[in-house]
């Protein structure tokens, strides 16, 4: 009888958590679709024109979309290839001593809190861009990106290192007891055995650009148009519902609108985690075979 | 033990619950409104502590919806009641009666090293619009223009939009920030910025232009020469009784006026 309480406990509590996540979804569905009810799915998608509180409000979602997109595939490019190289460097080259210090220091870091890094990107960033650049302005789609960046390092290149870490001991022997260097076992041996986790580990930090806010909303510029060059303000999906959410009347238009964008948001991390699920399954099919 | 524990506990949860339930007075409506009232509501509740205030945003539209429907006893709105509004009160059998408690007003703001110092409604306009993008071309520098604006749901882009915009769009090349204070920041970092902040958030970091040859100042805003301003309003249902009348007169008083100076706007007097 008492071995069974903690079955049930535990039984209990993870069904609540699936409850409490189906409700959210389940809420964001029932806000957001009545939204289809004003303006077509292609409107919103496809249309160009963000001017919610008109009447009639135009609510063209497609600067917002393209603005969560961008700035999060430019804070990948400049992080991940970083993020591999210090959990090369980590798990690879740094000795042991050196890897205890440097390993919890990386994900201290990865707990700085976004709101401290908006804020140097207005005040600090911004303003060296602009003098730098000769820009309109500072608050733009780099400055986000660069502090984006900069925040998903520190998962990244934790999240690499472990997998690193997790090709077995003797492949590397093995590589070694045939004469190669220590560059030619990272490169032909270690690397590609790890290159699953490597990119789960690279996704899982998309998906945290992906939903990032305070960043995007204090040093993005907030403009919803489409970017033409790394330096033109964007407004990406995050920002404008917490810039937004605040002052609009429940049940508009606009209001059903955001909630929609939470959907679409919601899609996007869901993708990208189908795809990395995907990708750890022929990992592990590889390595069986 | 652990039984007592669980109904203290169930008990408090008990008499929140009650306490946010007995709201002997509820104010809704606009967002702008939202800090005066909220304020108001804290102190007045000091020194009538019988009375229980519940306070909510949601915009001026629903916050006078409420009144003709009769599920609040105060609206906040930043804007006058519509015609459509009173008729469908006065269909419902409720009569909302206005109450102007402060005022608002926009100052347009340059970085300290701009040499503008005055523009027209019509060049603001223009500035906004995206027609005119350099300095040069409204008596300034020749440099690009960097305008910033705030997010269309805000009351105080609704001002900008109906004082200076009329109908137009403003350029979707607009910075968009979404506070005065990062208003503030930003223009204050940006030698091409042009802004748009209430009163009450002024300070040394920006210039402030006038519009038209006036200077906004509580005095200017007063008179009424002062084109970018508006009044803020609480309806009623029907002329005010009770707790609802005791309420208006506590914002309308020297010590409500005073609220309304601390939270950014303009008092009435």
């Amino acid at each position: 009888m008492d071995e069974r309480i903690p079955g049930w406990l535990i039984t209990l509590t993870a069904s609540l958590s699936l409850f409490i996540m189906v409700f959210l979804i389940y809420f964001l569905v029932q806000e957001g679709i009545p939204t289809l009810r004003e303006v077509s799915l292609k409107e919103l998608l496809l249309n160009f024109d963000w001017y919610p509180t008109e009447e009639p409000p135009a609510l063209g979602m497609a600067p917002l979309i393209v603005g969560s997109m961008t700035v999060t595939l430019l804070s990948a490019v400049m992080a991940v290839p970083f993020s591999f190289l210090i959990a090369i460097f980590l798990s690879e080259v740094a000795p042991s001593w050196f890897r205890e210090i440097l390993k919890p220091a990386l994900e201290l870091l990865g707990f700085l809190p976004s709101i401290v890094l908006g804020f140097l990107g207005m005040v600090v960033l911004a303003p060296w861009l602009q003098e730098r650049f000769d820009l309109l302005s500072g608050l733009n789609l780099f400055n986000a990106s660069l502090l984006m960046g900069a925040m998903i390092v520190p998962i990244v290149a934790s999240l690499a290192e472990e997998s690193l870490q997790a090709v077995p001991r003797e492949l590397r022997d093995a590589c070694y007891a045939l004469g190669s260097t220590r560059w030619e076992t990272i490169r032909k041996v270690v690397l590609p055995a790890a290159l699953p986790g490597l990119l789960s580990a690279s996704l899982l930090g998309i998906m945290r650009a992906l939903g990032e806010t305070m960043v995007v909303l204090m040093a993005a510029g907030g403009a919803a148009l489409v970017p033409i060059s790394i330096f033109d303000p964007v407004r990406p999906l995050t920002s404008a519902i917490a810039a937004e959410m605040g002052e609009t009347p429940v049940g508009s238009a606009h209001y059903h609108a955001l909630f929609f964008a939470g959907l679409l948001l919601l899609a996007m991390t869901l993708g990208i985690n189908l795809v990395s699920m995907w990708i750890e399954k022929k990992g592990k099919e590889r390595w069986m075979a | 033990m652990k039984k007592s524990a669980i109904a203290l506990a169930l008990a408090a949860t008990l008499s929140l619950v009650g306490s946010a339930f007995a709201g002997d007075l509820v104010i809704k409506g606009s967002t702008t409104v939202l800090p005066i009232a909220q304020s108001a509501a804290e102190k007045f509740m000091e020194s009538n502590s019988d009375v229980a205030i519940t306070v909510s945003g949601g915009g001026s539209g629903n916050g006078i919806k409420a009144i003709i429907d009769g599920t609040t006893d105060v609206a906040n709105a930043s804007r006058f009641i519509k015609n459509k509004e009173v008729s469908a009160a006065v269909e419902n059998g409720t009569y909302p009666v206005p109450f102007a408690v402060a005022m608002d007003a926009l100052i347009p703001v340059v970085h300290p090293s701009n040499r503008i110092k005055d523009l027209s409604i019509e060049q603001l306009k223009k500035i906004y619009k995206g027609e005119i993008t350099n300095w040069k071309e409204v008596g300034g520098a020749d440099a690009k223009i960097a305008v910033v604006g705030r997010d269309t749901s805000s009351g105080t882009y609704e001002v900008w939009e109906s004082k200076i915009m009329n109908k137009d769009r403003v350029t979707q090349r607009a910075l968009v920030v979404a506070s005065n204070g990062a208003m503030v920041q930003t223009v204050a970092k940006n030698k091409l910025a042009i802004g748009y902040i209430g009163l009450g958030y002024l300070d040394k970091s920006v210039n402030a232009l006038t519009v038209g040859g006036i200077e906004g100042t509580v005095k200017s805003v007063l008179d009424g020469d002062y084109p970018v301003s508006r009044y803020l309003y609480m309806f009623t249902k029907g002329w005010p009784t009770g707790d609802t009348l005791k309420f208006i007169n506590f914002v309308l008083s020297d010590a409500g006026q005073e609220i309304v100076g601390n939270t950014g706007y303009i008092p009435l007097r």
